[in-house]
């Protein structure tokens, strides 16, 4: 009934660092002879030997072997019968590691994993597909190497054939064919796997929209036929779909095992960044530049509306640096705006050039405003760079990201059947206009 | 609590199909697992020969015209030059049969010997019996090894129709078992190569360099009747010789066939192979970690 199909015991897996890469005969032997001498290994990377020396201090905490990292720890679950399992956590925190393992692409260090049934794993679809071979061939060949034999492919042929839709086109080398086409029969003969235990990467990501739908449908139908699905993924819209329950993983250990929703909760809350609407001065980061003998930051803000929490994109956005002001001159400010990290657009003030020319010290405010209906809603970023207006044009305070928000769509400009996302980061009104033409 | 002992006794004796863990017995080889891959193998083999064939002009000629040339060269310096005996064979007969036998020999040895460094991305993706792979170069290598064979058939006739004196015995039988021979050896050092060179990738200069060097420790050359005392005895600790003697000597009756000396190298193929995949069962478990 809810038998124990996978059992994960104190898996660990470590991997040496430096190890990764090319590897000589006279590179051993040099690394060798520099460890008889003391010195570091010649052959590591800079960027390997830092990693190292930070390890080295918290590996004599632990007791532990600088020169290896654990990328897994301990890791303890169970997975049951016709259980459909999502496996979250942030890059490197042993996701692809757990499913290497449970692919047996690698052995672990420590510890076992125990499975009942047969097990097949997708870390990617078409491995192996050669493009000189036809369709139908890299169907046979993909089928074998994912572990079908050849009776098993032959009867599912024609349902892998439509499910692709490539009917016409099967017996053409896929090296003629579209990216689109290739990744369909590819992810086609993936869906045909039959085995009692899939594990999943995130393949589900390819092909078009339509085809993604189908992917998931057919992701949805393996579950409810009462196989075990182990599904590793980012994105968290298919994991809660798909998933009734989910795995957290952090640092190579399991740290929630629940509810998908609850875990993604746990997952969301330690992945994004707190919201901040005001930046102080001791917020700064060590590459920010808070002022100099002419000028510097004290706060940061973002006004939004004044009766609710929330910020719309009908919202008028006022960004507020006070400043202080030690020695009178012609300053100017800057704003980036940053949507995803990447600079959308900078404003600046050098249009009111009058108003920032100051003549007396003294505690200032600078104030710029973000009209209503210019940004996408969406997370954006601000800064605040001031700088001389006259002089080398050299910031006197530069905060690349102080302040971040996440804007709602206030439904005001929604007109038809669309609610998904609109790209990019601004969607300023136009000026639209009609006219009839005898 | 009594009732979470109870699960506890249960799943104790529950059997698991697979279990992972870090280390294997050294004699724990996955057979069942490969004759369970049957169809993966012949399919490998399948892919080799359609994408080797397919979009090259001279196709087949090219595993033609390299034996061809390498006869030429060796019958003008070996033969004309440096007068070294051919067993009273026709010159170009005597090295193109050395050159049809040692070329399967090299060529399966050199193409397993890069299993691991040349399949990586396949095997960084999805599990199946890694040595399904060198398996199936064995066999794929066959393919070239007929369409040589074939070539040197024909040479024969046209020498015999020039009146040169070559007798066939019953010996062409073991022709089967030679190959399968072969085959074990370069198997069986191909993926002890490929094991090593996952961690140290110069080992293939040495290996392509080796093979080379490894031809003239063979009758590829010359024939073991021109060789006496130590040398002979050298020369015969080499696996092939024995191989290129019984061929030689199954199909134009020159050459020298001793059961013993054949014996000699399948026992040594077979504990080749046998060290071969230990090793190779070793590495495959890990390798991913340092490619």
């Amino acid at each position: 009934m809810s038998d124990v199909v996978i059992r994960v015991e104190d898996l660990s897996k470590r991997y040496r660092l430096g190890l990764i890469g090319r590897t000589a005969l006279h590179e051993d032997l040099s690394r060798w002879w520099a460890r008889l001498r003391g010195q570091p290994d010649p052959t590591m990377r800079l960027d390997q030997l830092q990693l190292l020396e930070a390890n080295k201090a918290r590996a004599s905490e632990l007791n532990d072997d600088a020169e290896h990292i654990w990328a897994l720890r301990d890791l303890n679950f169970e997975v049951r019968q016709g259980e459909v399992l999502g496996i979250v956590g942030k890059n490197g925190a042993g996701k692809s590691t757990l499913l290497k393992i449970l692919s047996r692409v690698t052995a672990p260090t420590l510890g076992s994993v125990k499975v009942k049934g047969r097990i097949a794993s997708l870390l990617e679809v078409g491995t192996g597909f050669h493009p000189e071979l036809t369709g139908r061939e890299n169907t046979f060949l993909n089928g074998a190497i994912l572990g079908m034999s050849k009776a098993e492919v032959t009867s599912k042929f024609d349902e892998i054939v439509a499910f692709a839709e490539l009917e016409k086109f099967i017996d053409t080398p896929v090296k003629r064919y579209s990216s689109g086409m290739y990744v369909r029969l590819a992810f086609a003969v993936a869906a045909h796997l039959e085995p009692e235990i899939l594990v999943v990467d995130e393949v589900l990501a390819v092909g078009d929209a339509a085809f993604q739908k189908k992917c998931l449908g057919k992701m949805k139908d393996v579950a409810e036929h009462g196989r075990t699905v182990l599904f590793v993924s980012h994105n968290l819209s298919a994991v809660s779909s798909l998933c009734p329950a989910a795995i957290l993983l952090k640092n190579g250990a399991v740290i929630e095992r629940g509810k998908t929703e609850n875990v993604l909760e746990t997952y969301l809350a330690q992945t994004s960044r707190p919201r901040s609407l005001l930046f102080h001065a001791e917020d700064s980061g060590k590459e920010d530049k808070l002022g100099d003998h002419l000028i510097s930051l004290e706060s940061f803000r973002l006004l939004g509306p004044s009766d609710r929490q929330t910020i719309t994109n009908g919202d008028a956005l006022r960004l507020v640096a006070r400043v202080v002001v030690h020695s009178p001159g012609d300053f100017s400010m800057c704003i980036p705006v940053l949507r995803a990290g990447v600079v959308a657009f900078y404003a600046n003030s050098y249009h009111e050039r009058d108003a920032f020319s100051l003549s007396t010290s003294g505690t200032y405010e600078f104030e710029m405003t973000i009209p209503p209906y210019l940004l996408n809603p969406g997370e954006h970023e601000f800064g605040v760079y001031v700088s001389d207006d006259r002089g080398s044009g050299e910031h006197h305070i530069r905060v690349h990201t102080a302040l971040s928000a996440d804007i709602e769509d206030d439904g005001g400009r929604r007109g038809g059947v669309f609610h998904g996302r609109w790209p990019g980061a601004v969607s300023p009104t136009l000026n639209a206009e009609v006219r009839l033409l005898d | 609590m009594g009732s979470k002992d109870i699960t506890a006794e249960v799943t104790t004796l529950e059997s698991w199909d697979t279990v992972i863990s870090p280390h294997a017995g050294w004699f724990d080889l996955h057979l069942r697992d490969l004759w369970r891959y049957r169809d993966l193998i012949l399919l490998f083999v399948r892919r080799d020969f359609v994408a080797q064939y397919k979009q090259t002009i001279l196709g087949p000629l090219w595993f033609i015209i390299q034996p061809l040339l390498a006869t030429v060269v060796f019958t003008i310096v070996f033969g004309n030059i440096a007068g070294l005996s051919t067993d009273n064979l026709p010159k170009p007969l005597f090295y193109l049969s050395g050159q049809v036998i040692w070329g399967y020999f090299a060529g399966s040895l050199t193409a397993t010997s890069g299993t691991f460094t040349a399949n990586a991305a396949i095997f960084g993706k999805v599990y199946f019996p890694r040595l399904a792979v060198p398996i199936s170069i064995v066999i794929s290598q066959l393919f070239q090894f007929a369409l040589k064979f074939a070539f040197l058939l024909c040479f024969m006739l046209y020498f015999i129709s020039r009146g040169a004196t070559v007798q066939p015995s019953m010996a062409v039988f073991l022709l089967p078992v030679l190959v399968a021979i072969m085959a074990c050896l370069a198997l069986g050092l191909g993926i002890i190569f490929s094991s090593m060179t996952t961690k140290y990738r110069d080992l293939r200069f040495l290996l392509t360099f080796g093979i080379q060097l490894l031809m003239y420790a063979t009758t590829a050359i010359y024939p073991l009747s021109s060789l006496q005392g130590k040398y002979r005895l050298l020369i015969l600790a080499n696996p092939m010789t024995s191989i290129i003697e019984t061929f030689r000597y199954a199909f134009f009756g020159r050459g020298t066939f001793n059961l013993l000396h054949l014996a000699y190298s399948a026992g040594f193929a077979v504990v080749v192979l046998f060290i071969g995949i230990i090793f190779f069962t070793k590495i495959e478990r890990t390798f991913m970690d340092t490619v």
